[in-house]
Parts: C-alpha cells; sequence; structure tokens
C-alpha cells in the first residue's frame, strides 16, 4: 500500500487583471511508497512548491485530491511536517521551545516533552545551543532546528520546500549529509522539492523530474545507489551519469521556461 | 560630511547638548538683553524661580501627580479596550470588515472638540480627564495595532498549522507573541499623544493639573511659570518614554540582536 497517492492533482491560478487563469500544474499522478525518500525535481516556477503546499494542505487543488494513508488531505496537519526555504522558527522562541512547539500544541506533558525534545537537540547537533534565539542562529543551524522541530511531532510524512536554499554551498553539502544520516537512522517517508540535480540525485531513493508551467511528471527515475551515503559519493561514475541524464532532462525544461518568460512578464 | 556615514558616541552627545546650549543662550540673549518684552517672554533665570516658587509654596508637584494620573488612568482604560479589539481585528477578517470603517471615520474626530460633550455627560471631574484621553487614543491604538496584527508572517503561521496548531492557537502562540513587541511600540507612542490630550482637557474646565496651572498663569501674564510647566511636560514625556523603552527591551529580548 502507498503511504502517499497523488491522485489528478492539479492547480489554476486566476487570471490577474481579467487577463487568462493560469495554469500551474497539470494533473498529476504519484504513488510514494512508506519510507521513501522521494525528491521532486524541476526548474524554477514549475510548481513542484505548489505541489508540495498541496499535499501539506496549506492550499487546494483545483481538481484532483492527495491521500495520506487513505485519508484525503484536506487541512495542513501534525501528520505531514514541513519545512521551509524561508527561515520559520519562531522568532520569540529558543531553539528548545522552537522544537517543542507542536508537542505542546498536542498538550503533551512536560516531562515526555523535554526528554523528546533533548533527543532531537542531540540528532540535529545542536546541543550547547538549547537557549539561543533564532535570531543568535547561522542559516544552517536554524534550518536544522526547524528539521528537528518538524520531526520532534513524529509526522507521518516530512515535506520540504527548498529546505537548503538559502545556504552556501558548503553548508548545504552538510546539511545534505545530516538529514540523509537521519533518515537512514529512522526511516521516514519524506518529498523532498529541490531544483538543485546534485542534491536530488544524493538524496534520494527516487527522483521525480518535473516539466517546466505548467508542471507535469517528466520522468521517474530510481537511484539505486548504497546507503548509507558518503559526500565521496557525488564524484563516483553512476552519481555522474544519473547526473548528465537528469541535467539534460531538466536543461530543455529550463530553456522552455526562459523562452516563455518574456511572454509572462 | 560624507552622506550615511556614522558619528561617534561622543560626538553624538555633545553635538545633541550644545543645541540645548545654543537654544538656551538665544533665549537669555534675547530676554536678558531686553529685545523682547519681559511681559511676553520671561527670561530662563526668573523662569527657574517661578518654578521654585511653584514647587515651594503652591504645591505645583501635587498638579504634576493629578497630571500624571490622569494622563496613566486615560492611556490604560484605552489600551486595554483598544488593544483586545485591535488584534481580534487583524486576526478575524469579518471583524476587521465590520468594525474597520467606523473606527478609520472616529479616528479623525478631533478629541478635543469632545470635550464640550464630555462635561456635559461626565461633568469637570476626573472622569471627563479620563475620557477624552481615552477618546483620542483609543481609535489610534485599534487601528495601528490591527495593521500590525493583519500583516503577520505567513510563513509563521503556516508553520504552526503544519506543527498541528489550531485556529485558536495560532491567535494565542503565533499572532500574539509576534505581534507583541509592536503592540508594545504602539503604546509607547500613543502615550506620547495621551500628554498633549491631557493638557487640553486641563486647559478646559480644569481646577487641578498641570494644564490649569498654565491657563491660570496666562490670565496673570506669569510666563515664567507656563514656560517652567511646558518643560516639565517635556521632561516627564521623555523620561516615561525611556522608561517605555527600557521596559519593551527587557520584555522582548528576542526581537533585538
Amino acid at each position: 500500500m502507498s503511504k502517499l497517492l497523488i491522485e489528478g492533482v492539479s492547480r489554476t491560478f486566476a487570471g490577474v487583471r481579467g487577463g487568462p487563469p493560469v495554469k500551474a500544474l497539470m494533473p498529476i499522478d504519484l504513488a510514494v511508497a512508506a519510507n521513501d525518500f522521494i525528491t521532486i525535481l524541476g526548474p524554477s516556477g514549475c510548481g513542484k512548491s505548489t505541489l508540495l503546499r498541496i499535499v501539506a494542505g496549506l492550499e487546494a487543488p483545483s481538481e484532483g485530491r492527495s491521500l495520506l494513508d487513505d485519508k484525503a488531505v484536506t487541512r495542513p496537519g501534525p501528520d505531514r511536517g514541513m519545512v521551509f526555504q524561508s527561515y520559520t522558527l519562531f522568532p520569540w522562541l529558543t531553539v528548545t521551545e522552537n522544537i517543542a512547539f507542536g508537542l505542546r500544541e498536542r498538550g503533551m506533558a512536560p516531562k515526555e516533552r523535554d526528554d523528546i525534545v533533548a533527543s532531537y537537540v542531540d540528532l540535529v547537533g545542536l546541543r550547547g545551543f538549547e537557549n539561543h534565539w533564532p535570531k543568535q542562529l547561522s542559516g544552517g543551524m536554524q534550518q536544522r532546528t526547524a528539521i528537528a522541530r518538524a520531526l520532534a511531532n513524529d509526522p507521518e510524512i516530512l515535506l520540504l520546500d527548498e529546505p537548503f536554499g538559502a545556504l552556501d554551498n558548503q553548508t548545504r553539502g552538510l546539511m545534505q549529509e545530516l538529514l540523509l544520516g537521519i533518515w537512514e537512522r529512522r526511516k521516514k517517508t519524506v518529498l523532498f522539492v529541490t531544483h538543485d540535480i546534485e542534491e536530488a540525485i544524493f538524496m534520494a531513493s527516487r527522483v521525480i523530474v518535473m516539466t517546466a508551467r505548467p508542471g507535469s511528471i517528466k520522468s521517474d527515475v530510481a537511484i539505486d545507489l548504497p546507503h548509507p551515503r558518503h559526500y565521496t559519493l557525488k564524484t563516483s561514475p553512476e552519481f555522474s551519469a544519473l547526473k548528465a541524464r537528469l541535467t539534460e532532462d531538466i536543461r530543455v525544461e529550463a530553456m522552455r521556461t526562459a523562452q516563455a518568460q518574456p511572454a509572462e512578464a | 560630511m560624507r552622506p550615511l556615514h556614522p558619528v561617534s558616541p561622543s560626538l553624538r552627545t555633545v553635538l545633541g547638548i550644545s543645541f540645548f546650549v545654543l537654544f538656551i543662550a538665544f533665549w537669555a540673549w534675547i530676554t536678558l538683553g531686553g529685545h523682547v518684552n519681559r511681559i511676553f517672554l520671561a527670561d530662563p533665570l526668573s523662569m527657574l524661580r517661578d518654578g521654585w516658587r511653584l514647587l515651594v509654596e503652591d504645591r505645583f508637584w501635587l498638579d504634576i501627580l493629578i497630571t500624571i494620573w490622569r494622563v496613566f488612568g486615560g492611556f490604560v482604560l484605552a489600551s486595554v479596550v483598544a488593544v483586545p479589539i485591535g488584534i481580534a481585528m487583524g486576526a478575524w477578517k469579518p471583524v476587521e470588515a465590520f468594525l474597520e470603517p467606523f473606527v478609520s471615520f472616529a479616528r479623525y474626530l478631533p478629541a478635543s472638540a469632545f470635550i464640550p460633550l464630555l462635561i456635559l455627560w461626565a461633568g469637570i471631574g476626573e472622569l471627563e480627564k479620563l475620557l477624552v484621553i481615552f477618546v483620542g487614543s483609543v481609535f489610534q491604538i485599534i487601528l495601528i495595532i490591527a495593521v500590525k496584527v493583519g500583516s503577520t508572517r505567513r510563513d509563521l503561521v503556516e508553520a504552526a498549522y503544519t506543527l498541528g496548531s489550531t485556529s485558536n492557537g495560532i491567535v494565542k502562540r503565533v499572532i500574539m507573541p509576534a505581534n507583541a513587541p509592536e503592540i508594545a511600540e504602539t503604546l509607547r507612542l500613543v502615550l506620547g499623544w495621551a500628554w498633549t490630550y491631557v493638557i487640553v482637557a486641563e486647559l478646559i474646565g480644569s481646577s487641578s493639573g498641570i494644564g490649569y496651572m498654565i491657563i491660570n498663569s496666562q490670565s496673570r501674564l506669569a510666563t515664567g511659570q507656563i514656560i517652567f510647566g511646558i518643560i516639565v511636560i517635556g521632561l516627564i514625556g521623555l523620561l516615561s518614554d525611556f522608561a517605555f523603552k527600557a521596559f519593551n527591551r527587557w520584555l522582548f529580548p528576542w526581537s533585538l540582536a
């Protein structure tokens, strides 16, 4: 049985100033198996974030529906944890209070809550920063806290919307290893949106490549590279072959986006 | 002088003080030098002398206390009413649609024009003074807070939803804490305006307070006392603003670096 089922989900935005409606997402069908790490790769503006937001319940699909454990998604909920590209830690809460937010909303007893929070502080390597406010943290540390905050809630699926997009290259590489390491140890169903080809391959057990707007699924590539994965994998021949193939796929779409730009502007 | 180039803290202090010195020197020069008629403008020395006499002999400090009580009383009253309404308007759009047009209209009603009406309703006692400040502040606070709350970061709200917050939880544990520093800052601003309203209220139909002393001094051409009263208002305003700022900093350390 699939963990997540996306059935004919499409999204059309109303036209701006009397213009024609804009189709952001063609009907999408996708089945995600439990504990799979799926990356959704596509050029910017292809609707991949919209798809993720629909699964999260933050946006409604124009047609179709998505089902998590056979239950239709109608609104956001704690069973679908989300990490955003922008820094969304609550600035008035410390690192531990941020991680505890979901558990607190659920009304969990403080004792139990503190134990869980402490284990996630360790998991993302933030010991010593428990009482820092988000403002005092680097971008990478903020996103680590955000991942811990989402995971502490023990969601059925973890949704990540270009979570490392705002980070510098080195930090981004370290964050990829950190997240992948967590997934390898604690199996979780993950849907990870990115426009970075290397990132998409390195993280995934399966890469979904999307076309330019209106987005649809262009290809569905299984990544059979062994686990645990090490950053040196990125320079291996198998990795390079996959990268070459996906680069070709994505390049065609990026060019279509670039050509479509003047008409949209 | 390069544009936008910062100035050192010591130079900033020196420059800030030197304008006061210049200002008082100019005042002393036109008054003590006989360039203006002393009936219309007292010199700095007689201002201080008059002020001292006011405090010691006329128990002016009682008037100061009364005025402070009125400002804070009216201000607290307005805040207690306005803050919840402002939050409700910002958070729930139907509430905003219901109240916003009226509040926007009421905000332009000058508080001072209400004084005759308020005297009719509440007499010339304390209640009337509090009501003047209340009318002058309440609509301003409501509107500013409604706008701030309405522009709460949407990504924080969305993050809270994905962590399992209910609508109530969003208001209590996201919207309110996220806007608390801005709300406190708004109150600090409005407290400054309340000082203007209280003096206007005390100029009309009053028998105590700083404003009463000022209008009373006018009939006796005691310009030294008037200026002393004005300076006292300025100083108290400055002090309460400082205290408010420090309090906000202490209350919301996370909103600073």
